[in-house]
């Protein structure tokens, strides 16, 4: 190792201390914010000390929701942004498992076209065909349901990719060894194979959580009905009034109420999300 | 058990390369066969045909009575041993070993009872509970061997099972296998590439080459009679010094008379194959082999020294002479050596097949 | 590359890969082929008649002078994001890179803003960057600088690109910080023997090594910039003022909400639908380097 200055290491310290503050800073300020009441806020002298209105703000946009815009409580959007979350990781990996395991355990008809099908969809992300897609659901009357918030969302070129790298790596004998021992293509799928790509499946779900959670464009699409509401679409809602009548506490509140989440997730399985992101961007 | 049977079998892939021609075979009861050839020879390929890995294209196999061409795998009542172990490697060695046995329906106090046994057999019963990545190499070796015994199944196929290991451990195991195979009586086919290893483990000595059967027979047979110019330079190491000698008045020889050997009736050229340890010093009365080489080099490898040389005369015939314990001829000097006729092997030229002696 | 062993089933494979395939064609295929259809359509104002017009969608949407204004603003605020986070998260991850104690704590408080939602990020920094109420608004204009991103063009783009690049800094350091780390040090070391300095050793051994993540990073950064972004814009500027935030996929998202010209919205998402072929075209070419690599 090439030995370094005692003052290049202050310096490297120093822009990392500048870095972090940066990135930090605009959270630290959510969350102050989150503890004030109104007009010290609307003032502009708001300070940066926490103020005495943490539990009342909270307690407000959890259970009660804004006066004027969104209506709807906090708990509600959270509920809605955790199930459309769950069922957007949890169906990704499912079925892009499913088609994986086809694609590479099997030889059929139509096998290739089958994959360049799935492939090719890397190239139709949601915002380039939003409003044929909202008339698609639409007419199959799947507006302001779960299963039309997310079912779009499922099928992605990029888990089943992921899946099929991974199982590319599983060793030919494994499966031989199945086969002599009596395991069939079920057996061998969930004996062996799926315990297999536990990690892989756990560092998928990281960044699908975090992807289903941030969703806005589709949503905002989508539901109409006020309890359909995801948070990251009720934070925008609750902006769009006169500047004035923006209820800053309330808004930096359910900031950081979306925030926390895939924050806390990225943060505990720090491993795992790496994991996923380098693996699903190859 | 069961006897394993393979008739006129065949292998064709998809590509038009033929990997396995006309391949017939009987091995016996409780025999432990080897496949041995370098590798491409096919003899993998065969092995993986009788598992149920490969289909076969054509040609009949047959396990005890049973033709098992269109069964699977788990159909034949085979046990693998792999290369690379092809342990689960999610599972702790007592479910690796119990896995086949649950998937087939077995009693759980049997599975208990086969896999405790086999444990014991094989000295891995301190590790029932770890995962496999917590064994050594000759540990995880031990388990895909309990795997297969646990089956109690009617033949053992085993692919290359020692090639990962380091030469102390290999030369270990191999005797284990022996020992152990002997006591189950299970028929077995064994692969690999190791000429010593075929010769020390074999009943029954399949050589393969290019897809084809070149000899089959004992292992000492195959090294003293070996059937092919190919059988001849695989089998033994050092290997068989191989000369080209033409017949010149009832004589055959080579390397301006540096060879002398007596031409049998109606050969013209013809390949000349002797031993290295059958070389000794002086030369021939007039039945037996005279060779007279220049040593270039010696490699004592303790017990023995090898003395590397060429042909009088015919500088690119390499010949290699193996003498007991130390040698102190220095390179550069001119020795005779002879060999007694039966130690003498003629094959062929265009065929490269053994002549009739 | 193929795998050996598989297993021989005529209907199980078809069963495991049809729930996908099934999204894919409701969700994906034919709502792509929706819009290549409809870009070729115009509907009369009333709704009642369609008339099949080849190009003429496009025709007219190029001849807007508008929508050349969305596409150079598109170019400079991808540029801007892209060249901003790369850089900024370079520095960070070579300081990082260099094994000094607390790297790892360092890792951990500079990748979560990663989990933000684009649209609260934008949220974060309206809060501060707000004119009348904001601090940060608050100090420039004590300190004399005049900032009203409502009125001033200028001053809107600045704001979604800050908070766009605050967001995208995490990803730009993770994926850099690994490159950093997979250059063999005895390099690095050998540089050094032969007499290179710590600021030509960077630029003469360490940036060309890790061109292969730059060059990835550039590209998924610009699809960041194009698609991602949508959500900071619109919590931020709704595009404004006067359009001058507005980039391609944003001026589809509006357009197409205002509902009246489907053949210039679908036009506009087919052109969208070139570009992503396009940088995936490029993302694949380096894909192909890197496995001969």
């Amino acid at each position: 190792m090439i030995e370094r200055s005692h003052l290049g290491n202050v310096l490297a310290h120093l822009i990392l201390i500048i870095g972090v503050v940066i990135i930090c800073f605009p959270v630290y300020v959510a969350v102050i914010g989150s503890t004030h009441d109104a007009t010290t806020i609307a003032n502009g002298n708001m300070p940066l000390v926490p103020g005495g209105h943490f539990l009342e703000n909270y307690y407000r946009i959890l259970f009660e929701g804004t006066k004027s815009t969104t209506r709807e409580p906090v708990a509600t959007m959270l509920l809605n942004s955790l199930i459309m979350a769950m069922m957007i990781a949890v169906g990704k990996i499912a079925i892009s498992l499913l088609s994986a395991y086809a694609i590479v355990y099997f030889r059929f008809r139509f096998r290739m076209v089958a994959f360049w099908v799935i492939f090719i969809t890397l190239m139709l992300p949601v915002e380039v065909r939003i409003y044929p897609t909202y008339k698609v659901i639409a007419d199959l009357h799947m507006l302001d349901t779960y299963t039309g918030l997310t079912l779009p969302l499922i099928a992605s070129a990029t888990a089943t990719l992921l899946f099929r790298q991974f199982f590319m790596t599983v060793p030919d004998e494994l499966v031989e060894a199945s086969k002599i021992d009596g395991a069939g293509p079920v057996k061998f799928f969930f004996d062996t194979l799926l315990p297999l790509s536990r990690t892989t499946m756990a560092a998928l779900f990281v960044i699908l959580f975090i992807y289903g959670w941030n969703q806005y464009l589709w949503p905002i699409l989508i539901t109409t009905r006020d309890d359909m509401q995801t948070i990251v679409i009720g934070i925008k809602k609750m902006l769009a009034v006169v500047d004035a009548l923006t209820e800053w506490q309330l808004v930096m509140a359910t900031a950081v109420l979306a925030m926390l989440p895939p924050v806390v997730v990225v943060v505990a399985m720090q491993n795992l999300f790496i994991k996923g992101l380098t693996e699903t961007e190859k | 058990m069961a006897s394993i049977t393979l008739r006129n079998v065949d292998k064709v892939y998809a590509g038009g390369v033929q990997a396995v021609r006309n391949v017939s075979l009987d091995v016996a009861d409780g025999e432990l066969v080897v496949l041995v050839g370098p590798s491409g020879c096919g003899k993998s390929t065969l092995l993986r045909m009788i598992a149920g890995l490969e289909s076969i294209t054509g040609g009949e196999i047959r396990i005890g009575e049973r033709r098992v061409n269109e069964l699977e795998p788990a159909e034949r009542d085979i046990a693998m041993v792999f290369q690379n172990y092809a342990l689960y490697p999610h599972m702790t060695v007592f479910d690796n070993l119990a896995y086949g046995l649950r998937n087939r329906g077995v009693p759980r106090a049997e599975i208990d009872r086969r896999v405790d046994e086999a444990a014991r057999l094989l000295e891995i019963e301190p590790f029932l509970a770890r995962k496999p990545r917590a064994l050594s190499g000759g540990q995880r070796q031990r388990v895909a061997m309990g795997r297969a015994i646990v089956r109690e199944p009617q033949a053992f196929l085993f692919d290359e099972p020692l090639s990962n290991l380091d030469a102390k451990l290999r030369n270990q195991m191999r005797i284990e296998i022996r020992q152990l195979q002997r006591r189950l009586g299970t028929t077995s086919v064994y692969v690999t590439h190791d000429q010593l290893e075929a010769m020390t483990l074999a009943d029954l000595l399949v050589v393969m080459n290019k897809g084809e059967v070149e000899q089959v027979g004992p292992p000492l047979d195959v090294y003293e009679r070996p059937a092919s110019v190919f059988v001849a330079g695989f089998i033994g190491a050092p290997a068989m010094n191989l000369i080209e000698a033409k017949a010149v008045n009832g004589r055959l020889t080579a390397g301006s008379g540096a060879l002398d050997l007596p031409a049998p009736a109606g050969v013209d050229t013809v390949r000349v194959g002797v031993r290295p340890e059958h070389l000794h010093f002086g030369s021939a009365d007039g039945a037996g082999l005279t060779l007279g080489l220049t040593v270039d080099a010696i490699e004592p490898v303790g017990a023995e020294t090898y003395l590397h040389g060429h042909l009088d005369g015919s500088p690119r015939t390499t010949l290699i002479v193996r003498v007991a314990g130390k040698s102190l001829i220095p390179p550069g000097t001119r020795i005779d050596t002879h060999a007694a006729a039966g130690d003498v092997h003629l094959f062929d030229i265009a065929t490269g097949k053994r002549l009739p002696d | 590359m193929e795998k050996r062993a598989i297993f021989s089933n005529r209907f199980l494979p078809l069963a495991l890969i049809a729930p996908q395939i099934l999204i894919t064609l409701v969700f994906f295929y034919w709502p792509a082929i929706q819009a290549v259809w409809q870009s070729f359509l115009i509907e009369d104002a009333f709704g009642l008649s369609t008339e099949f017009v080849w190009f003429e969608n496009y025709q007219l949407l190029f001849t807007k002078a508008h929508y050349f204004r969305t596409f150079t603003t598109t170019m400079l605020f991808s540029f801007l994001v892209a060249f901003l986070s790369l850089t900024i998260s370079l520095l960070l991850a070579v300081q990082a890179d260099k094994s000094i104690k607390g790297a790892g704590v360092y890792r951990t408080l500079l990748i979560w803003p990663y989990a933000v939602a684009p649209a609260v990020a934008g949220v974060l920094w309206i809060f501060m960057l707000n004119p009348s109420l904001g601090m940060i608004a608050k100090a420039m204009r004590s300190a004399g600088i005049d900032w009203n991103p409502l009125l001033n063009g200028g001053d809107a783009m600045t704001l979604v690109v800050i908070a766009s690049v605050w967001k995208q800094i995490s990803y730009n350091f993770l994926f850099f910080l690994a490159g950093l780390q997979a250059i063999p040090k005895s390099v690095i070391e050998a540089a050094a023997i032969d007499g290179a300095g710590s600021a030509r050793r960077f630029w003469t051994i360490i940036f060309p090594l890790l061109s292969p993540t730059t060059f990835f990073l550039v590209v998924v950064n610009i699809v960041y910039a194009f698609f991602d972004t949508l959500g900071v814009i619109d919590s931020m500027t709704q595009g404004g003022p006067a359009k001058a935030t507005e980039t391609l996929v944003y001026r589809v998202f509006a357009d197409g909400r205002l509902g009246s010209d489907l053949g210039g919205s679908a036009a506009q998402s087919v052109i969208l639908m070139f570009i992503v072929v396009g940088l995936t075209a490029i993302q694949f070419k380096y894909i192909e380097r890197k496995v001969e690599y």
